[in-house]
């Protein structure tokens, strides 16, 4: 019984997600049925998935980044052209990753040493770095679809035993940050630092430091999400990234995580993630119209957070 | 002034310790030395001075000028944080919450100390045994369903006063900071925690008491410091003054600066 009511937000999703697929199997057997959907959803959600586990950190902190697409943009587009010119997507990786680490930390430097808040400061960085980007790459698109022979992407998008790469790579980051969250002392100062920034001081939490790995852990996944998106278009654009900011959100919001800090969940970040990830394809399998997406995304996160508000009570006490 | 245990060093020791803030001064001055056994009442009114006291002694602050000794030896006090202070035995129940209301009790009794293996990893089944102990000897378990992992925010205020008085027993304090720690509680919640202060200072640990109540004060502490507007302006040992005119001191101080 204590283990139910431990786990009564995990175990909701999870019975939410459920349902969601016991309702497309039966709309449309023929689809979600079989296994070609699910390895498509393996190819697709595990973006969406990976940004919201760093945000997750973020959102459990106290804080909020909105500038990730755009930081996506930014490495997304390093990664190209330093491929498209040195033929080295090993070279564009590492600085895809630094140009993330670096709008990350600044985004952290804004909140913790300047003392923006972090959703005005994000926002100021989102139109900043997507400015950037469109400006360097005088808004044109970069094809890179010669990557797709080499080894680099093979190990980052490929398939492994039919399984696509970024799926796995999704597991793993999964399985770590969960046991950072959770298990480490670093998880800890997380879960202070967004449930009482003051306590957490009074205690000897160095607050600041936390704020600013985090911002930077933030931009250095979207650089690596950015990079697995360009692999597994073999495309970089100028809107790249755009479509993440609100699902991402969603995601993280479905699976439960408080938006006034110091409590969150990284199952239910993926689990809300999957949700958000399935949705379109069960929709359109079912014969709807693709315009009932976005509509039923809506549906989703109002009644789930209204559920957790209300039998939950995550409200504001 | 030969107090119990005045033949050895004090715990703590400020040599003309100052602080401000941009620019305006909020401590100037202040000695003060905290021997074992010894439990010392802090009073003042609102703006004296007496939480940038305690964060300078909690190590939540950094002094602007003036110096902090430890059993006699001289701390660098850039290095002072609340971690050096908690490991070198003194122990702050700030008047302000420093409890995670949405954290389990281990993680609250250990935040900021957490037992970790090399790579930084909590042994999480080592804090929930000392909680449940801790839980067991300061806070009293009478027919309520409180484990290891119930949340805080779930607790009265005097269980957590309970709490926060069980981390500092157990961590071993030698000297116990305590802001205003009997606000808000009821008659019974009070006793008990004058009850653990004269505890501790019949086990050789030392007390500072800050209050509005003399009364509570006057109850417990072996001297009196009066800090009016950042300086310290009185020091009474008890036997030398009643608690009447402790209060007309103080009426006397307070009243006469305005």
């Amino acid at each position: 019984m204590a283990f139910l009511h431990r786990y009564r937000l995990q175990l909701g999703i999870t019975a939410l997600l459920a349902m969601l697929l016991a309702l497309f199997a039966l709309l449309s057997p023929q689809t979600f049925l079989g296994g070609r959907i699910y390895i498509s959803f393996l190819s697709t959600i595990p973006f969406i998935a990976i940004l919201a586990l760093g945000l997750t950190f973020l959102v459990i902190a106290g804080e909020l980044d909105m500038s990730f697409p755009s930081l996506m943009a930014m490495a997304g587009l390093l990664f190209a052209e330093i491929y498209l010119r040195t033929a080295s997507p090993w070279l564009g990786f590492v600085a895809a990753l630094a140009a993330g680490g670096i709008g990350g930390l600044l985004n952290g430097l804004l909140v913790v040493k300047v003392g923006v808040p972090s959703i005005i400061a994000t926002i100021g960085t989102q139109f900043f770095w997507r400015g950037l980007s469109a400006l360097l790459a005088s808004g044109l698109a970069r094809n890179i679809a010669s990557i797709r022979g080499t080894d680099f992407h093979q190990l980052m998008v490929g398939r492994v035993l039919g399984i696509p790469a970024q799926a796995l790579w999704f597991l793993a980051l999964a399985i770590l940050l969960a046991l950072l969250l959770n298990r480490h002392v670093f998880g800890e100062r997380v879960l202070f630092t967004g449930d009482n920034l003051r306590a957490a001081r009074l205690n000897g939490v160095d607050t600041d430091r936390v704020r600013l790995w985090l911002f930077t852990m933030m931009g250095l996944l979207s650089a690596f999400v950015a990079v697995l998106v360009c692999l597994e278009m073999g495309n970089w654009w100028p809107t790249q990234g755009e479509g993440y900011l609100l699902l991402v959100f969603a995601a993280i919001f479905i699976g439960g995580t408080s938006v006034f800090g110091g409590r969150g969940t990284l199952y239910g970040t993926c689990i809300g993630a999957i949700i958000i990830g399935i949705i379109e394809a069960g929709i359109i399998s079912a014969g709807f119209s693709g315009f009932w997406t976005r509509l039923v995304h809506g549906l989703i996160i109002v009644v789930s957070v209204s559920i957790y508000a209300t039998i939950f009570r995550t409200g504001r006490s | 002034m030969s107090g119990p245990g005045k033949d050895r060093p004090p715990i703590l020791e400020l040599r003309g310790v100052g602080k401000s803030f941009r620019g305006t001064p909020a401590l100037s001055d202040i000695h003060l030395a905290v021997y074992p056994g010894e439990v010392v009442g802090l009073v003042g009114d609102n703006g004296a001075g007496k939480s940038t006291l305690i964060k300078i002694l909690s190590g939540v602050h950094r002094p602007d000028s003036g110096s902090l000794l430890i059993d006699g030896v001289a701390v660098d006090s850039s290095r002072y944080g609340v971690a050096q202070a908690r490991s070198m035995g003194i122990e702050t129940l700030f008047q302000e919450s420093t409890l995670g209301e949405q954290q389990p009790l281990w993680r609250n009794i250990f935040v900021g100390r957490a037992l970790v293996n090399r790579w930084g990893m909590l042994r999480v089944a080592e804090e929930k045994r000392v909680t449940m102990e801790i839980l067991r000897r300061y806070v009293g378990l009478q027919g309520r369903a409180i484990t290891a992992d119930t949340p805080v925010q779930t607790l009265s205020g005097g269980e957590r006063q309970g709490v926060a008085i069980g981390r500092a027993m157990y961590f071993d304090a030698r000297l116990v900071v305590l802001d205003e720690p009997t606000t808000a509680l009821s008659l019974g919640e009070v006793d008990r925690v004058l009850t653990f202060i004269e505890q501790l200072s019949r086990q050789g640990r030392a007390c500072i008491l800050i209050s509005h109540n003399v009364g509570h004060i006057y109850r417990v502490a072996s001297r009196f410091l009066i800090l009016d507007r950042g300086e310290m302006v009185a020091s009474y040992d008890r036997q030398d003054i009643s608690l009447g005119d402790l209060h007309g001191r103080l009426l006397q101080i307070h009243g006469g600066a305005r």
